[in-house]
């Protein structure tokens, strides 16, 4: 990590030196991010995503020259610690934004905060920062974890769907995710199959799905599992039968080792490369042409991320010194989100529009999830009321 | 819970146990002639998959690309037993275990900068892409029948090997006493450098062939390398026919545990209850087969003549 991160700092103070910028010190920003490990591809997303946003404000946030400071997390929260203490007290940093994981947000946020500097989350979002545990210092420039769960069980229980089987690893995020499903599912859960954590092969479960028989299947298997799962989902001919509903399982991540093994398989998200908004289009197009890569969710969260920094240095004149003056600007979400519709709840967690999608082909052949109806509207969590902030 | 479910799932549970058993092939070779604790068995898995994921891009084809995979891993196994694992030989079993899990972590991450860390895919073979159809709603695919094959295919080699040739023999008796083995006159480091390359080419074998199922991604061969030392345990380290025969029992173990014993429970204890511990006791049960053996034959079903 650290020569990456080395070098993208070096390559904007590079930028900055050209530009002559203002004798000012530059704005420092601690990125952090899971950039080695099975799951780095998810935190490669959110930093690209991130400095994409940098880079096409010149290596300026809020018109003041910036530095990124690019760490990772290695998903270890005591490690995660370590570094963002680093950034805390080393480099100073003004903001820190990114992290993936939830367990190591819980393990950063603490120690952000109460150092009163800003954390933005580029990801992770758990219940206990959303509700009784929110603070000034967080704002979520992404989603609260379990609203992606609910877009599905919304979709199942408006669709119909009389009897489904939910599979999900063995954890506490697989047990929140079927927990966020059956809170708009009321129809027959016919199996609840746990799994054990980093399981890659499914056929035993799969025959039990065939078994059962149900109208639908929802899953949340994260990284390579979903990988495997999509695969032999597909291979058993399960596919044909039964729709396969999911989050966070199918994305621009997982899609290029599953590639056409997933095509019709059904996600939820606040966002999708397809997703009609001005902004969107301009930064899926650069991000492609940049990177040649299609980004995922993680990748528009970091984008937004830095457009967020940036809308409230913009208001503040780039001055970062007077706190209560970057929250009130952090809180309007004065920029135009790749989203679309996005603004604050009273918890500094969006209210957003939250859609089903499906993987589709492109015209080019490449294989991404497309948008197919809007589950819910101005959507916000369900923690925001037990947080005591106003 | 009918017959033919329980028939898909023994299925399943033979075919994991076949995988499992080419991986601790080589594990206890190494280990039981060698004497080497090879952490690192599980990235030469791993290195195997990804080696095949170049091979077969670069010849459009997985028959083409099967071979040159071996190859590509059979040469860099023997450069790692001479950079690395030749220094251990002899030496303690903790300088072992340190210094192969620096290779996990050296090979982890040059994997990481070489293919990217976003998981990959193997193409199956076109011919083998079919799938036949055991029970309502459900087809097996062939290239599992494949795979079951091929890994019986495998043992059975591996059995006329070292029980008939003269190679097979040298490992026996290396396995038996080496230092004797080198006072015969064989050169006893060619032969520890050829069963090490043959141990990693056989751990890429399983990764090459498991790639068409399973997601090619980094930190793929780290929970099979804990279950292939299961395995190994529960044989006798050393033994092949103990690796085979162990591989098979956890593999039917673990998948009949995970298949059928939340139902199980649910006889006896409520819903809940059952789904909270069915999968929990499922993830025990090969450690649990382990203990229970261990517990009645400390050096494990074959062990190997001490």
């Amino acid at each position: 990590m650290g020569f990456k991160g080395l070098l993208a700092s070096t390559a904007l103070l590079g930028t900055l030196a050209l530009s002559g910028a203002a004798a000012a010190d530059p704005v420092k920003v601690g990125l952090v991010s899971t950039l080695s490990g099975p799951s780095a591809v998810l935190g490669q997303h959110m930093r690209d995503g991130f400095l994409l946003a940098v880079k096409e404000l010149n290596g300026k946030l809020g018109g003041q020259p910036t530095e990124v400071v690019v760490v990772d997390d290695e998903l270890k929260p005591d490690i995660a610690v370590q570094k963002v203490k680093g950034l805390l007290e080393r480099d100073k940093v003004d903001f820190v934004a990114g992290v993936v994981f939830s367990n190591v947000m819980g393990a950063v946020a603490k120690p952000v905060t109460a150092n009163e500097t800003f954390l933005i989350s580029g990801n992770a979002g758990p219940s206990t920062i959303a509700g009784a545990g929110c603070s000034p210092f967080f704002f979520s420039a992404s989603y609260q974890n379990d609203q992606n769960h609910e877009v599905l069980g919304k979709y199942a229980q408006d669709k119909g769907f009389k009897k489904v089987v939910l599979i999900a690893p063995n954890y506490q995020a697989g047990k929140d995710s079927l927990a966020g499903f059956k809170r708009y599912y009321k129809g027959e859960v016919a199996d609840e199959i746990y799994t054990q954590l980093g399981q890659l092969d499914f056929s035993a479960e799969l025959a039990k799905i065939a078994a059962a028989k149900p109208d639908a299947v929802f899953t949340f298997m994260p990284g390579g599992m979903g990988v495997n799962l999509v695969k032999q989902y597909r291979q058993a001919g399960l596919a044909d039968t039964t729709p396969f509903l999911s989050a966070f399982t199918v994305d621009e991540t997982t899609l290029p080792a599953t590639g056409e093994a997933a095509l019709g398989f059904y996600s939820g998200a606040a966002w999708a490369p397809d997703l009609d908004t001005p902004a969107n289009k301009a930064f899926v197009a650069a991000f492609e042409k940049e990177y040649g890569y299609i980004p995922a969710l993680y990748a528009a969260q970091g984008y937004d991320a830095a457009k967020l920094i940036d809308s409230a240095l913009k208001a503040t004149g780039g001055k970062t010194a007077d706190k209560a003056a970057v929250r009130a600007a952090l809180k309007k979400a004065d920029f135009s989100s790749v989203r679309g519709n996005f603004k604050f709840n009273t918890n500094q967690f969006p209210i957003q529009d939250f859609y089903l999608v499906k993987v589709g082909k492109r015209p080019d052949g490449k294989v991404e999830t497309m948008v197919q109806e809007k589950v819910f509207s101005n959507y916000g969590d369900a923690y925001a009321e037990k947080c005591e902030m106003k | 819970m009918t017959l033919t479910l329980f028939l898909v799932q023994m299925l399943n549970g033979l075919q994991l146990g076949i995988l499992l058993f080419l991986v601790a092939a080589g594990l206890t070779l190494v280990f039981g002639v060698m004497d080497v604790i090879n952490l690192a068995h599980g990235v030469q898995y791993m290195l195997g998959a990804y080696l095949m994921v170049t091979a077969t891009a670069l010849t459009g084809s997985f028959w083409l690309g099967l071979p040159l995979a071996l190859a590509a891993a059979l040469v860099l196994g023997l450069l790692l037993e001479r950079l690395v694992i030749r220094q251990l030989y002899g030496r303690d079993h903790l300088d072992q275990v340190l210094a192969t899990f620096g290779i996990i972590l050296f090979v982890s991450e040059a994997v990481r900068m070489v293919w990217g860390s976003a998981p990959l895919a193997i193409p199956m073979p076109q011919a083998l892409s079919g799938s036949v159809r055991l029970m309502d709603g459900l087809n097996y695919p062939v290239y599992r029948l494949v795979l079951i094959g091929a890994g019986l295919g495998v043992a059975g080699l591996l059995y006329v090997l070292v029980t008939r040739t003269r190679a097979g023999m040298l490992l026996r008796a290396g396995a038996t006493n080496a230092p004797m083995v080198s006072a015969l006159g064989v050169d006893i480091n060619a032969l520890f450098a050829r069963i090490f390359a043959f141990g990693a080419m056989l751990a890429a074998f399983a990764g090459a062939m498991a790639g068409p199922i399973l997601s090619v991604e980094p930190g793929m061969g780290d929970n099979l390398l804990i279950l292939a030392f299961v395995v190994i345990v529960i044989g006798g380290i050393g033994s092949m026919r103990g690796a085979f025969v162990a591989a098979l029992l956890v593999g039917l173990i673990d998948t009949l545990g995970r298949s059928f014993l939340t139902d199980i429970l649910k006889l006896v204890m409520s819903a809940s209850a059952a789904s909270a511990a069915g999968p929990a006791l499922a993830s025990m049960s090969v450690y649990v087969l382990m203990a229970a053996i261990l517990f009645f034959r400390p050096r494990g079903l074959f062990p190997a003549p001490a």
